[in-house]
């Protein structure tokens, strides 16, 4: 497989059923389109580590892709639950969920540990909360130093990590700017990486100091414009905040998201069909699918 | 008669707002603390500097954002940082004087519930969990805390401590060497509560207009301790609802079609 190759071949060659994954992106640049593809290769028994779960793992888990989530906050930013989530926590369905809960604080250092080839994160954290109780990978130890009582969690060591990106040059370097989360945390950490891009571009122009990831660092590189609809890309396009309040509905009944997913995603080919699909949904204003983004 | 010429929601976010001190840095919670966070901007504070987890220090966004992460809040900030650094360099080392929280459940000592009603491991509802919400409560130097008060948000025993407040009360948060020191308000829809400064406890300190003590007592799921002389808030004034009032609008427009 060449670095730079289509997003179908990238998830056949590097994700493997009972994989680890993070597919990062904190509200920004979420690759949906990659979540997208795993769910249509039906990968299974997969545990995925992500800070805010987000519309993208609720789909995975209701398609029944997932055996365990490792995450700090899951719910549908600023409009509630993440139905599917809640199912699988409350009912089992479609299967038993396993879950590892953080805090945010306990994520990102434990993506910079992973990072870092460190076995663990340190922090000043989980003090005073019951979390600790129930995730054992949350421990506790004393500063050699000081005698400072600090939390100690396992570094995030995911199998692949997923991201998306703006830019991308032929060779494979990867430019992100705006809200970079802990995506290039998480690449690094990673065994193997997969990085979508909204276009790849002769020279990156990126000024020093950019966010940027070295082609070598990368395991594939895969250009898919809008990848991250229905999150955004800064300097490409907005948010569909529209989609977002819409995924409630669509995701609050069982059969309601399995025939959204099936029509939208298991019927289409790739991301730009998926996006077309929205567009021609029989009785759908294109507006209320939000489509556009 | 109560005055009917805004809401009991309207009236929290403003006494939310109003404990805002101008230029102190805050790190902001999302939904009712964002929308107080961001009208005490506008009105009495606009030298305060909004913090959102998602890496954006001194955020303006000219519409209250749906999740922490908007692009509002990055194209309007005086920086971006990423979420390693926000949370290591920024609020772990002690660089945030507020921090501003919402929670589904609080105790008498401020303790706070974002994760499940019910037992942990068959939860009747599973919400949403920490996100920021203990680090938050740890190292900033106070927090506010801003929820709709009723006997299943405020009760005696919390399902779940998502976040640590005033523990145990008394002494208790100080032994835990936590560098901030805790929640210093709770600002609800029916007044204001403030904890005892010896015995950390939750004290009615203010009623909204036209809302009694006996209200508020009948709407906490715990015996609540009532201040000898308790203080009516302030009613919002012409300026404060009609800032308030123009935010929404323009935020209900902006979320309402397709972002």
């Amino acid at each position: 497989m060449s670095k730079i190759t289509s997003l179908r071949e990238a998830v056949q060659e590097l994700v493997s059923d009972g994989d680890s994954l993070a597919l990062e992106g904190f509200t920004h640049l979420i690759p949906f389109a990659a979540g997208h593809e795993i769910i249509r290769q039906q990968r299974r028994d997969l545990t995925v580590m992500r800070m805010t779960p987000d519309v993208i793992y609720d789909q995975m888990i209701g398609a029944g892709c997932v055996a365990k989530l490792v995450f700090s906050w899951g719910g549908n930013p600023g409009v509630g639950s993440l139905h599917r989530l809640r199912d699988a926590v409350e009912h089992q369905w479609p299967r038993p969920l396993a879950i590892e809960e953080h805090a945010h604080a306990g994520m990102a250092a434990a993506y910079a540990a992973g990072a870092s080839g460190l076995p663990f994160a340190v922090l000043r954290g989980y003090l005073g909360s019951d979390l600790p109780k129930f995730n054992t990978n949350i421990k506790f130890i004393e500063c050699p130093f000081t005698g400072e009582r600090l939390a100690a969690i396992p570094a995030n060591r995911p199998d692949v990590g997923i991201v998306h990106a703006q830019k991308a040059d032929r060779k494979g370097n990867v430019l992100l700017w705006g809200l970079v989360g802990v995506q290039k945390e998480a690449v690094l950490a990673a065994k193997r990486s997969i990085v979508t891009v909204e276009e790849i571009v002769d020279r990156l122009e990126a000024p020093p100091n950019a966010v940027v990831i070295p082609h070598w660092a990368i395991g594939a590189v895969c250009e898919v414009r809008g990848g991250a609809f229905p999150s955004y890309a800064h300097g490409y396009y907005a948010r569909a905040n529209a989609f977002y309040k819409q995924w409630d509905d669509v995701s609050r009944e069982r059969e309601s998201f399995q025939a959204w997913m099936q029509r939208h995603v298991m019927e289409t080919k790739d991301f730009g069909e998926f996006r077309r699909s929205l567009e021609q949904a029989p009785g759908e204003r294109s507006e209320r699918s939000g489509a556009h983004a | 008669m109560p005055d009917t010429s805004y809401t009991s929601d309207e009236m929290m976010t403003i006494a939310a707002a109003r404990m805002v001190r101008n230029g102190a840095v805050l790190f902001v919670g999302i939904g009712l603390p964002s929308a107080a966070a961001n009208l005490a901007l506008r009105t009495h504070a606009p030298d305060t500097v909004l913090i959102y987890e998602s890496g954006c220090i001194g955020s303006k966004p000219d519409v209250l954002p749906l999740s922490i992460g908007d692009g509002e809040l990055a194209e309007t900030a005086d920086a971006v940082v990423p979420v390693v650094e926000m949370f290591t360099y920024w609020l772990q080392g002690g660089k945030i004087d507020l921090g501003f929280l919402g929670a589904a459940q609080i105790d008498r000592f401020a303790n706070i519930n974002t994760t499940v009603v019910g037992s942990y491991l068959k939860p009747k509802v599973r919400l949403p969990g920490a996100g920021g919400a203990p680090e938050i409560a740890a190292s900033c130097g106070e927090v506010l805390i801003t929820l709709r008060q009723n006997k299943r948000a405020f009760v005696e025993k919390l399902d779940f401590v998502t976040s640590a407040g005033h523990v145990t009360g008394g002494r208790s948060r100080e032994d835990l060497r936590f560098p901030g020191k805790g929640p210093t308000a709770v600002i609800t829809d029916l007044g204001i509560l403030t904890p005892d400064p010896e015995t950390k406890e939750l004290t009615l300190t203010s009623v909204h207009p036209g809302i009694t003590v006996d209200k508020v007592v009948a709407e906490t799921g715990w015996p609540l301790k009532v201040a000898p002389r308790v203080a009516t808030t302030a009613p919002p004034t012409a300026e404060e609802l009609s800032v308030l009032r123009d935010l929404q609008e323009r935020t209900a427009k902006a979320h309402a079609g397709n972002a």
